[in-house]
């Protein structure tokens, strides 16, 4: 049958909205990248990134963002898999126990752990009992705590949907089959999760590698981060927006990237699962 | 018999994605009649309907209903309603609502008018008293029933029916068959009516289309599309069939598998290459060397009523139905009455159809089945 | 192995809920402090009542993501119904993906795009300012619609292609259709959509962080600068009644996800969601 016109113009408002405010503001920033503030041609923007500071500003971004993706993963993947092998009625409650710090103010939370966290803080006063003291907050580690809790969620729930669309008789199965515990979790869970750890992954990465309250509130200003710097130039006293274009472009490349490699990782395990079979 | 002309197709093409789905297909469907498209997944049975349904346009030819060219009239202008292979219940609705939901868009207002025409369908599909329960809640029969209540509701001139019992065991089949079959006839409405199973089509129908492929192969009657089938393909979709190589040696004598044998069909000319189509259950086992033929028994099947034997005759494998016990590897005679043997010209499904050698019902059920998905 | 799963469990559930504890428990404090907890008082809840400039940007918040949310469920629910119908491949893929780019991209870069697009368009039409109620509505119903398409795009799926043309068979032109048989179908993604487009809209600080001007203060712009300068448990306090409010929409919004899913309906529609992963894996 013809489609009706509703059903081929439903589309239109969306589409013309995706230009006008996703893919126009994208073509803004590179616009605002390669030129200066007198809308003439430059390069300056990128050239400046590579000469000072900016470099290691990266380098420790990728790092503090790597080390908490990996830290999340390793909290998540035994818990996703205690949630999926639980009675669905738990698994219910469980997920909405992880989802409900989602939906609190993450400037209030991490706000909190600035508290929990303190010379003066929760901790320290608990350790005081002990003798014991520890500096905590304003260190590259505080600010791993800060990112793991409020990413952490996103890599609990992706890992747990697959786990728990993992057919009960595929185990059986390969218990059947002679495979030991470890080897089912070896052989069947974590080949089959491994899209769910992907985009836990991602879902974790992304936000912590961008992130700018969380450094500022737990870092102290010791150290910047990328989310920081860009702020700064939008935001903060040295209003700068081509450079700080620059800089979110090259974000954005960066994630890019790190999505692509991972996609090709993945791919190629694909593939090679394909040719074994 | 008097009979009016309601739908006609004529010349109608369509394809999808430039695969051709129906190939110049022309069909008279007459008035208070019963017809069945007849044929396996994909052949273009559930396209053409649709095509009269209002569903699809046709790339080419028309559509004329009730002497009106229709092709171009949105299905909420046909006086032709459905009942869709799944059912496609208004899963927000219960049943009451589901049924009455036709005269509702047709802004009838009065209640006890939509009412009194719910319950008359309720009645008429024994669903009385289910008014409110909600149509998740029923089983696949009785869906069903509602189904095809809510298409009547509007008195249709046609009612489409697309596999409507597909999803049904067994049992229920045979008794929904038999409750449409009267349906029809109470109601006075023209069914079309699709389905991939010979036996339902036989069974209900006044006139069975057999298609394959975007064709038409054959219309008639269920008798005469079983007993004179007019090529190999139609032969073997309908009931079982061995199809042998044969020569028309003149009217009445037909030469097969090194015999001459008598039978009733004439006109095909002198020495004239045939298919010689013989159903299972015609052929009769007799001694060895009393027999028109003879052959190797390979395989006996016990099916309840009968033995279903494979025997090796010439190199051919025949299909037969017996109610008597032959022993595999036994030699046999056989039988064929003049009567049992049908003659038919040779067509482009010559040689394809017909032979037992490779039979499995399991194979014939797998390679359904992988039709069904591409369809 | 089952005490030491439960054990961990626990574990993860105290790091979890430990910094909301504080924050509740702060916000009973008697005295100003934010890490001495005194006593018990109900004096910030007041002294938060009180706050115009708190309650403005509430109301502010309110405003700003229930509008955003209502145009991005219409927006994004055509455009579900639109983007379902497509049957060029090509097409499909390219309005997925620009779809998706919100969802993919960090929340910083959706921010300072829409700025410069905002600061681009302000400068040229000559707008003393140009961050407005209007530049935050845009940029949340923006990082909205894929949401909101994402979760009626799958009910669409879900719904059996002949249930639209039972509807037009029985009389409904497609425009009747929609309304009486498609939309109830898919009403609860459209809900759900809804749902998420509003809590999104609410807590979204980073977007609005470069999007909004100093004439139109949400909630999370105003507890940013609050943070900026010294915190007082009337913030803990505020935050705390939010929680609360988001605590008992989920509890509600699951006990009738729950007893809808009960059913046999729900039951099917189970299936299909896990027919439909499987046939998404083999892809």
């Amino acid at each position: 049958m013809k489609k009706s016109f509703i059903e081929r113009a439903a589309a239109y408002p969306h589409i013309v909205w995706s230009v006008l405010f996703i893919i126009a503001p994208l073509i803004f920033v590179v616009y605002y990248t390669f030129t200066d503030a007198d809308g003439a041609f430059t390069t300056e923007n990128v050239e400046r990134m590579f000469t000072s500071n900016y470099v290691l500003i990266f380098i420790n971004s990728v790092c503090l963002a790597l080390i908490a993706t990996v830290i999340c993963l390793l909290i998540a993947y035994p818990l996703a898999y205690i949630f999926s092998r639980m009675k669905e009625k738990w698994q219910r409650i469980m997920i909405l126990l992880i989802m409900i710090p989602l939906w609190m103010n993450f400037l209030i939370t991490t706000y909190s752990w600035m508290t929990i966290l303190e010379d003066t803080g929760i901790i320290n006063s608990i350790l005081s009992l002990f003798g014991l003291s520890a500096h905590m907050i304003n260190t590259p580690g505080a600010v791993v705590i800060g990112m793991v809790f409020c990413f952490l969620p996103y890599m609990i729930l992706p890992i747990y949907t697959v786990m728990s669309g993992i057919d009960e008789r595929l185990l059986e199965a390969s218990a059947d089959l002679g495979c030991s515990g470890w080897q089912r979790l070896t052989k069947v869970v974590m080949p089959m999760s491994l899209s769910g750890v992907i985009s836990g992954i991602t879902m974790v990465f992304v936000p912590s590698i961008s992130t700018f309250y969380i450094s500022q509130k737990l870092g102290g200003g010791t150290f910047q981060l990328i989310g920081d710097t860009i702020e700064s130039y939008f935001v903060g006293t040295a209003i700068n927006y081509h450079f700080g274009a620059a800089l979110s472009l090259v974000l954005m490349i960066l994630i890019l990237i790190s999505m692509a490699i991972m996609n090709h990782y993945t791919d190629s395990e694909q593939a090679e699962r394909r040719r074994i079979k | 018999m008097n009979r009016k002309k309601l739908i006609e197709l004529r010349g109608i093409t369509k394809s999808f994605d430039g695969e051709v789905v129906l190939d110049n297909i022309s069909l008279d469907i007459y008035e208070d009649e019963f017809i069945t498209l007849l044929g396996p997944s994909g052949c273009g049975k559930t396209t053409t309907l649709r095509i009269i349904g209002g569903f699809e346009t046709p790339d080419s030819g028309d559509v004329i209903f009730d002497g009106a060219r229709i092709n171009d009239t949105p299905p909420y202008k046909r006086h032709i309603n459905t009942v869709f292979q799944r059912y496609a219940l208004f899963p927000h609705l219960n049943v009451y609502e589901n049924i009455a939901f036709g005269l509702r868009v047709a802004r009838i207002r009065d209640e006890e008018e939509i009412s009194r025409r719910v319950r008359e369908m309720l009645e008429m599909v024994n669903l009385k008293g289910f008014e409110r329960r909600h149509v998740t809640t029923l089983s696949g029969g009785q869906q069903q029933r509602v189904a095809i209540a809510r298409a009547l509701i509007n008195k249709p001139r046609v009612l489409l029916l697309d596999e409507p019992l597909g999803a049904l065991d067994l049992k229920l089949r045979k008794d929904m068959q038999n409750e449409l079959k009267s349906m029809q006839k109470r109601t006075g409405i023209t069914f079309i009516y699709v389905t991939h199973d010979q036996e339902e089509a036989l069974s209900m129908s006044d006139t069975v289309v057999v298609m394959n492929n975007g064709s038409i192969m054959q219309i008639g009657t269920p008798t005469d599309i079983y007993n004179e089938p007019k090529n190999a393909y139609v032969a073997d979709f309908i009931g079982e069939s061995n199809i042998v190589d044969g020569v028309m040696i003149d009217d009445y004598s037909v030469k097969m598998s090194g015999h001459t044998f008598v039978c009733v069909d004439a006109g095909f000319g002198k020495n004239t290459p045939v298919d010689v189509v013989v159903r299972p259950e015609d052929v009769d086992v007799v001694a060895p060397e009393s027999g028109m033929l003879r052959g190797k028994v390979t395989s006996v099947t016990f099916k309840g009523v009968h033995y279903e034997v494979i025997v090796d005759i010439g190199g051919f494998k025949w299909m037969i139905q017996t109610t008597d016990y032959v022993a595999p590897d036994a030699e046999i005679g056989v039988d064929i009455e003049p009567d049992a043997i049908h003659i038919m010209n040779k067509s482009e499904y010559s040689g394809m159809f017909g032979d037992y050698s490779s039979f499995s019902d399991e194979l014939d059920a797998l390679s359904e089945n992988t039709e069904e998905e591409e369809d | 192995m089952k005490i030491l799963s439960r054990l961990y469990l626990i574990l993860v559930f105290i790091f979890l809920y430990a910094p909301i504890a504080v924050m509740v428990l702060i916000s009973f404090n008697s005295s100003e402090s934010t890490t001495q907890f005194s006593g018990f008082s109900l004096y910030w809840y007041r002294e938060m009542l009180r706050d115009s400039a708190t309650l403005e940007a509430l109301r502010n918040t309110l405003v700003l993501s229930i509008s955003s949310a209502v145009v991005s469920t219409v927006v994004g629910t055509l455009a579900a119904v639109g983007i379902d119908r497509m049957r060029n491949r090509f097409m499909r893929g390219a309005v997925m993906s620009v779809t998706n780019i919100p969802m993919m991209n960090p929340d910083i870069v959706t921010g300072i795009s829409l700025m410069l697009l905002f600061v681009f368009v302000g400068t040229l039409l000559g707008l003393e300012s140009y961050l407005s109620f209007w530049t935050l509505l845009i940029a949340h119903v923006t990082f909205n619609l894929p949401y909101v398409i994402l979760s009626v795009l799958p009910k669409l799926k879900q719904m059996d292609k002949n249930i639209p043309e039972a509807a037009l068979d029985l009389g409904c032109t497609p425009l009747r259709s929609f309304f009486k048989v498609e939309l109830p179908f898919i009403m609860p993604g459209v809900v759900t959509g809804f749902i998420m487009a509003f809590t999104l809209s609410f807590d979204d600080f980073v977007i609005s962080n470069f999007t909004s001007g100093s004439s139109f203060e949400t909630l999370t712009i105003h507890i940013y600068s609050m943070i900026k300068k010294s915190v007082k448990p009337d913030i803990y306090a505020l935050s705390t009644l939010i929680f609360a409010a988001v605590l008992l929409l989920l509890v509600v919004y699951n006990m009738s996800d729950r007893s809808e899913r009960d059913d046999a309906r729900g039951k099917k529609r189970r299936e299909l969601r896990f027919r439909g992963k499987e046939g998404g894996a083999a892809k």
